[in-house]
């Protein structure tokens, strides 16, 4: 069983829930709010360093307006709460870097619809997170401006490629951010620092304004402490969007009201496979755990098969670079980006912009996507993905015929080192085989704490069909409710010896 | 690539093959504008407005990180009308794929096309050959997105965005057309539909309309059929340029033939381009490796189906073709096929043009008279077209409604149109014709039948034969007595009129 | 039915190739870590040779949406300064490039 590290209530922090009914009590302001976050941004991101860029004054004036709205009788839940939002994520006249060099100076004159929601809904902006280069990776490793660390082990990595916005939820910086998910980008990073994440249903959440990495695979979603707050910050941010074409027009379902019921007659899949080779014990143990936790609650379990979920990571990295290797065609040294100082020829300016601007997993991936699609190879790669793409999805639908949700592990072990899995990105890969396949199918899955090994937070992840986000967050939330996992803490103040 | 049986430097193969064993093989892909008012994923304004570069963008016409591609429909329904006017199948279901390669003037890095499922399949489309009609085969038309402009200054280039993402479509022929007269006559029968669908303004000069021609060539030989390797020649924005670069061609390949003997095979296709000023094709830079434009489904964007309901409702939209308009006008107005042809062949708006006139004067030939050679002169002296020309249909109805009336003669009428055409058009209403004709006492002149038959009598009287004589020797004064005649006949008649038609009647000397 | 497999050793000339297909400097010393990484991934991808997908519809989108499209209605757009903000060079009007050497790539429609 996993050791659980005694609570520490000196070291809490509110959840986006408390912090809201606070503010809307008027026993604390939007402004005071951000000035608490920008306090302990600046008392603790020089060990966690999850933040790439900060604007006090921007931050400031949201706070400002957000108290101004809250005086005017506003009742939005996210009115004056800070969020942290992943650097993929364009706010108009802002950084917007990826953590990538190619975009070091480039600020976009337009915002995000997600972001811009959020500002609709007077949620305050406090920062900018970092990530894997262009969300690609696993670790948050791949950032120029380096590796963000795990707030419970500070040798660790917090997971990626939105491993800034997890840190900084899991360090008390901001209550709510938002990250992508492209094959695991918000679920494994909350696993590994010990929050909830959610990948909403593809679709769900518009993409306009989220810098593409695959765009058949990358859906924004929420991190929070808990999941009312993951659920809060979904029913801000999801809705059919017309300036996205792949965004759904389905009604958005009221996620709030019924969150705390639990689900009468739940049934929830249990896959074997996934307790097979390669999963560490303690992980296993724990997710086996909260399974049993679910058999408590009244819900059954059901054995499902997936039968192509093994080819998963296969088909991911055949699509993903594909359609990555396309998308980032435009960084181009050209239009704006990075531009090579010296060049002769156009063709030089082209590849040694390129070749500068790009650190070395964004190399691999371009260059095994162009080849999958290039004359001769397309059919044997990139088509056969799309082929066992649609196995997989069929896979999930077979089995959800038989069960509510899935449950299962959403990493094979907890937070690894940094420079662990540097230098060998297979092995990098094969870390996300738990969490790809929702992204081939498009289904919403959600990350949330249920245990810990040797201090390090480990994650459940529960899988549901297409649009199924009620029932998930409902499931969730009944699990959550029964554990404490999620008030738990990192002894980051410990450590650091630094006091907000 | 280079499989060619023969190197350059070997001897002669021989003379030039006779004109009469040689057949040109043409095959066109034709690429036009459409006449949206926004680009083809966004709804930036689709307007070029070259002399203000870089105004017409947004965050997707500059491919910004994140932006998004959403379809234009009226985009989509003009290409629909495309492909049924040209008779082809149209697609229930299409999609859209990315087409890759690196151009400053392709800012995502790749253009939006459609490639295995376009929006029109197979058609054709009749045109006037030698020998009478010839059908010419449509393979496919979809759409696709331009881009933007590069120009070439003095050791850079500067790139003006301002057109990317502007709806094409590209109508890809069979090769079908043996000879540059009938690539000519397929583009101009092109051109007219689309004018006609309303759908582009095929203005080749802004470029709105351009065309890649694919030529080789047939040589009957004592061996046997042989094909010279085929030439793309690109980006030909003229008739003319077409038809000089066929001919170019021509020469080109069959010296070449006779030179190397090389035939066609799948690896030897070249790509060229044309130069207007040389008048010659140049060949375009060879990289050492064929370009690989990785095309895959586009994930930004979803496919698009069509019901029949839906295809029959935009057919019902396509409006009168030109060939059923040209039987109907000459039908309705009674005119000679030359002159509905000279009337439809300038393409729909003056087709419109003149049947407002015809309708408003109710008079089909004078219509016809007046617009295709007044009205079509003074377009080409004043460079008009006919949107801009300064009469409008319904003023220029109503000065020769007065004119069948009787109440104008012709010279009178042509003071007044010429009056009218130094005027800007937004004055030129009907009453403006009145008003010019009252100004200049005009309508006196015209006392209509009554006037004329005056001055038949005064002409017509043996007392005057001497005065008319004298008139005809130059005399002009000697008209005195006819105009009193004839003012005395007619009461109201202007003597300045009487006498200038009595003038121009008599004719001679003056 | 089983579709050709694909070659799983990627030479480090294909490799040189697919860089410049992708635009990317990538020095010699480069070249031979690359290679190496991604004969590594590919000959894991082959793992879906033993896939039998003979009848089996290619999926490109997550969800199936179809006919999404807007109507011909201007929005606004950037002016000119706004475009030209974020380019490495700019004479104020137009982008700036190295002279365009003719040829290229480049597709008709130019």
């Amino acid at each position: 069983m996993t050791t659980p590290l005694p609570p520490d209530p000196a070291s809490s922090y509110p959840t986006a829930a408390e912090l809201s009914s606070e503010i809307r009590s008027g026993r604390l302001t939007a402004v005071a709010a951000a000035q608490a976050s920008a306090e302990r941004i600046a008392a603790l991101d020089g060990t966690v360093r999850a933040f790439l860029h900060t604007d006090a004054e921007r931050s400031a004036a949201w706070a400002a307006d957000a108290d101004r709205r809250i005086a005017e009788g506003s009742q939005s839940d996210l009115a004056g709460i800070p969020v942290a939002i992943k650097d993929n994520l364009c706010i108009e006249g802002e950084p917007c870097t990826c953590a990538s060099r190619m975009l070091e100076n480039f600020r976009p004159p337009y915002t995000a619809t997600a972001v811009r929601r959020l500002l609709d809904a007077g949620a305050v902006p406090i920062g900018r997170t970092n990530l894997d280069e262009f969300a690609m990776g696993s670790s948050t490793e791949n950032s120029v401006a380096g590796p963000t660390r795990n707030p419970w082990d500070p040798v660790r990595a917090p997971g990626g490629s939105s491993g800034g916005s997890a840190a900084a939820v899991a360090a008390g910086m901001a209550p709510i951010a938002l990250g992508s998910d492209t094959g695991g980008s918000i679920r494994q990073p909350a696993a590994f620092c010990g929050v909830v994440g959610l990948k909403p249903t593809y679709g769900r959440v518009s993409r306009y304004g989220l810098v593409a990495f695959a765009s058949s695979l990358d859906q924004i979603g929420p991190f929070a402490r808990t999941v009312r707050g993951a659920a809060t910050v979904l029913q801000t941010i999801a809705g059919h969007d017309p300036l996205d074409s792949t965004s759904l027009s389905d009604p958005v379902p009221d996620y709030l009201t019924d969150l705390d019921e639990p689900l009468a007659g739940l049934r929830v899949g249990v896959v074997a496979d996934h307790f097979d080779v390669g999963l560490d014990k303690e992980v296993a143990d724990a997710v086996q755990g909260a399974i049993e936790t679910y058999r408590s609650l009244g819900a059954e379990v059901v054995n499902v098969t997936l039968p192509h979920s093994k080819y998963s990571v296969a088909t991911y990295y055949l699509i993903a670079p594909s359609e990555a290797s396309s998308n980032l065609a435009r960084y181009d040294g050209v239009h704006y980006g990075h531009r090579a100082k010296k060049f002769g020829s156009l063709e030089e300016l082209y590849e040694r912009s390129r070749g500068e601007g790009f650190g070395n997993e964004v190399k691999r991936r371009i260059m095994l996507g162009t080849y999958a699609l290039s004359s001769g190879y397309y059919d044997a790669f990139y088509l056969k993905a799309m082929k066992v793409r649609r196995l997989i999805q069929q896979d999930y639908d077979a089995a959800f015929e038989q069960c509510d949700v899935i449950a299962s592990p959403v990493t094979p072990t907890t937070a690894f080192a940094i420079g662990e899995l540097a230098d060998d990105p297979l092995a990098m890969y094969l870390s996300d085989v738990y969490t790809i396949s929702a992204n081939l199918a498009g289904i919403p899955a959600l990350s949330l704490p249920c245990g810990f090994s040797k201090g390090l937070p480990i994650g459940l992840q529960l899988l549901g069909p297409a649009l199924s986000e009620p029932k998930l967050l409902r499931a969730a939330r009944m699990y959550e409710f029964t554990t404490d996992w999620h008030t738990r803490v990192p002894p980051l103040q410990d450590q650091t010896g630094v006091t907000p | 690539m280079s499989d060619a049986p023969h190197s350059a430097d070997q001897p002669s193969r021989g003379s030039l093959p006779d004109d009469r064993d040689i057949e040109a093989v043409i095959g066109l892909e034709v690429h036009a504008q459409l006449a949206t008012r926004t680009k083809l994923f966004s709804g930036c304004a689709a307007d070029f407005a070259p002399d203000e570069p870089n105004t017409r963008t947004d965050p997707l016409v500059l491919g910004l990180p994140g932006s998004l591609p959403v379809l234009n429909a009226a985009a989509f329904r003009m290409a629909v009308k495309v492909g049924l006017a040209l008779n082809c199948e149209i697609a229930r279901f299409c999609k859209w794929d990315r087409k890759q390669y690196y151009y400053p003037d392709l800012p995502k890095g790749y253009q939006i096309s459609q490639y295995d499922l376009p929006v029109c399949g197979e058609g054709w489309l009749d045109i006037d050959a030698e020998e009478g009609v010839k059908r010419i085969g449509i393979t496919r038309a979809h759409l696709e997105e331009d881009a933007g402009k590069n120009m070439h200054a003095g050791g850079v280039s500067k790139v003006d965005l301002n057109r990317a993402g502007t709806p094409l479509v590209e109508i890809v022929s069979e090769p079908d057309m043996s000879s540059a007269a009938e690539a000519k006559a397929y583009l101009e029968r092109l051109k007219l539909l689309l004018t006609y669908l309303g759908v582009s303004d095929c203005n080749m000069q802004e470029g709105s309309l351009r065309c890649d021609v694919n030529v080789n060539f047939k040589i009957s030989t004592a061996d046997g059929a042989k094909a010279t390797p085929i030439a793309e020649v690109k980006n030909l924005n003229s008739f003319r340029g077409v038809e000089a670069a066929i001919e170019f061609e021509r020469t080109r390949q069959l010296e070449e033939f006779a030179r190397t003997g090389e035939t066609l095979n799948a690896g030897n296709k070249t790509t060229r381009g044309w130069d207007p000023d040389r008048q010659v094709t140049v060949p375009q830079r060879t990289k050492e490796e064929a370009a690989d434009y990785r095309y895959f489904p586009d994930p930004d964007l979803v496919p698009v189906t069509l019901t029949e309901e839906a295809i029959e409702a935009l057919r019902g939209e396509l409006g009168e073709f030109p060939a059923d308009r040209r039987v109907r006008i000459g039908e309705v107005w009674e005119l000679s096929d030359y002159d509905a042809g000279v009337i439809i062949e300038r393409g729909k708006p003056f087709a419109d043009y003149y049947e407002e006139v015809a309708q408003t004067a109710d008079d089909g030939k004078r219509a016809a008279n007046w617009c295709t050679q007044d009205v079509l002169r003074d377009l080409s002296e004043l460079n008009h077209e006919i949107d801009t020309f300064p009469i409008p249909a319904g003023t220029l109805g109503h000065l020769l409604k007065r004119v069948s009336a009787g109440e104008l003669n012709t010279k009178a009428a042509r003071d007044v149109y010429a009056d009218l055409l130094s005027r800007p058009r937004g004055q030129n209403t009907p009453e403006t014709v009145d008003a010019i004709i009252d100004e200049r006492g005009l309508i006196a002149v015209t006392g209509g039948a009554e006037l004329e038959a005056a001055i038949d009598d005064a002409l017509a009287n043996p007392k005057n034969a001497v005065a008319i004589e004298t008139v005809r020797d130059g005399k002009q004064q000697a008209v005195g007595p006819l105009m009193g005649q004839v003012l005395k006949a007619v009461s109201g008649a202007d003597p300045k009129t009487v006498r200038a038609m009595l003038l121009e009647r008599i004719g001679g000397a003056g | 039915m089983a579709e050709p497999a694909a070659n799983p050793q990627i030479t480090r000339e294909d490799v040189a190739r697919v860089a410049r297909l992708s635009r990317l400097a990538v020095k010699p010393g480069e070249l031979k870590a690359f290679t190496n990484q991604l004969r590594a991934i590919l000959g894991y991808v082959n793992l879906l040779d033993e896939v039998d997908t003979a009848d089996v519809e290619p999926m490109a989108h997550a969800i199936e949406v179809r006919d999404v499209l807007r109507e011909d209605v201007p929005t606004p757009m950037l002016p000119r300064e706004a475009a030209l903000a974020n380019a490495p060079a700019t004479d104020g009007e137009f982008f700036l490039v190295p002279q365009i050497l003719g040829g290229s790539d480049t597709p008709s429609g130019k």
